[in-house]
């Protein structure tokens, strides 16, 4: 395994392949537990852990699960994992586990895990099939970390539970009702593509020599981003 | 009577105070896959219906008479798998017993397993206070949730079709619009609601 693998594994598990932005996969738990920036991060963490280590299990099992069953051997796999997850945050972490609920099982039917099971790591070996884990995992981490942070920032004032804006700031408290989360996670979405596309063009423009082409542009993210925020409230 | 009276306060209390889709934000992922269409959605629902109603009536019996007490943990697995067997297990019914229905549900059928409502409805029911312990409310509970879920994804399916006409800029088309339409739809249908409940 080169590095350069493991360098196009994580590209692609955080940008080109983010599993929330571009894949549009595991949304239930997305828009349900990211009102916090603490819930989202440790719901990303717990994710990551199931994929990576389901992946390892199917990866190191792929050569002997049947074809015809191989779903319901996955799921029973990851649902093994989850309970694992679900008993040791109930043990250590009991004020998380509260606050994540139910979703916290409900990572046994993220789409993201049976995804990744399905069309990597029932193909690769071990090694890949981990690091794939991981970089996915992180992606789903930073997805919910972002999005995470405009709900609790703009919708309670806060970030990790501490005051931003001051006494004076009144919140936007739609951000963190669930028609809230529909709005802005499709506005991050947009503002991903938008960069996504604006970085392809610049690339392309590089190549063909014209490095300064970019410049007089700079201001224009901010206000896109403005004009969603605006949206959004 | 007071059974009945039960059964409706579930139902309104789930299917749509509490809406799966709109205020739970549970079964997202067949919301924006299958919506594209009122005809499909109304499809996907019905599956939905069937399979929920089911998978909590026997999720009911096997964690109030099997789990409860001693094995709880094992809970998670034991609904995954439940309802996953349970998937199949319609999924041969339907074909050999009425054909035209499994050819109108035949695709939608597969996917429901990883529908989080389901396995969501199934957990919510045996931790509610409200219809825990009670094996038909438990059951309402299921369905009421399907019912909710299946008006949720019409509605939405209703607000596509028309949106696909419309010149939307350039980032936002596909998923993104399609998200901040079902955040204004999930507004309007909480306000809606709310408002009753209130006025």
């Amino acid at each position: 395994m080169k590095l350069t693998d493991v360098k196009n594994q994580f590209a692609d598990g955080l940008f080109n392949k983010n599993p929330l932005f571009v894949q549009v996969l595991g949304t239930c738990a997305s828009l349900a537990i990211t009102t916090t920036v603490k819930d989202s991060i440790a719901m990303g963490i717990a994710v990551t852990a199931v994929l990576t280590c389901s992946n390892l299990l199917i990866s190191l099992l792929r050569k002997f699960i049947p074809n015809e069953v191989r779903i319901a051997s996955y799921i029973v796999i990851i649902s093994g994992f989850v309970t694992i997850v679900e008993m040791l945050m109930n043990a250590y972490l009991p004020d998380l586990a509260q606050s994540l609920g139910a979703f916290l099982a409900l990572i046994v039917v993220n789409c993201i895990i049976l995804a990744r099971a399905e069309s990597y790591a029932s193909k690769n070996k071990p090694l890949p099939s981990v690091v794939d884990g991981i970089a996915m995992g992180l992606g789903f981490t930073l997805a919910l970390f972002l999005l995470g942070s405009v709900r609790e920032l703009f919708g309670a004032g806060t970030f990790l539970g501490f005051s931003v804006f001051g006494k004076n700031y009144t919140p936007i408290g739609m951000l963190t009702s669930p028609p809230g989360a529909f709005i802005v996670l499709g506005c991050l979405i947009a503002l991903f593509q938008y960069f996504k596309k604006r970085f392809s063009v610049k690339k392309a423009a590089s190549s063909d020599a014209k490095p300064d082409s970019g410049k007089p542009q700079e201001e224009q993210p901010d206000n896109a981003s403005e004009a969603k925020e605006g949206d959004a409230s | 009577m007071t059974l009945l009276m039960n059964i409706l306060t579930v139902f309104v209390s789930v299917a749509l105070v509490g809406n799966y889709v709109f205020s739970e934000t549970l079964g997202i992922c067949p919301f924006l896959g299958v919506s594209s269409k009122p005809s499909t959605a109304l499809g996907m629902g019905l599956a939905v219906t069937f399979v929920m109603t089911l998978s909590n009536a026997v999720t009911f019996l096997v964690f109030e008479y099997l789990l409860k007490g001693k094995y709880e943990y094992l809970q998670t697995i034991v609904f995954i798998l439940i309802i996953a067997s349970l998937v199949q297990f319609i999924e041969m019914l339907l074909k050999k017993m009425v054909p035209s229905l499994y050819k109108s549900l035949g695709i939608y059928l597969p996917l429901i397993t990883t529908n989080c409502a389901v396995l969501g409805a199934a957990n919510n029911a045996v931790g509610n206070d409200m219809v825990s312990g009670d094996f038909i409310l438990s059951t309402s509970y299921g369905f009421s949730a399907a019912v909710g879920f299946t008006l949720a994804i019409v509605i939405f399916a209703g607000v596509r079709s028309r949106m696909d006409e419309k010149d939307v800029p350039e980032s936002f088309r596909g998923v993104p619009i399609t998200l901040v339409a079902a955040g204004i739809v999930a507004m309007v249908f909480n306000g809606l609601l709310s408002g009753i409940s209130f006025g």
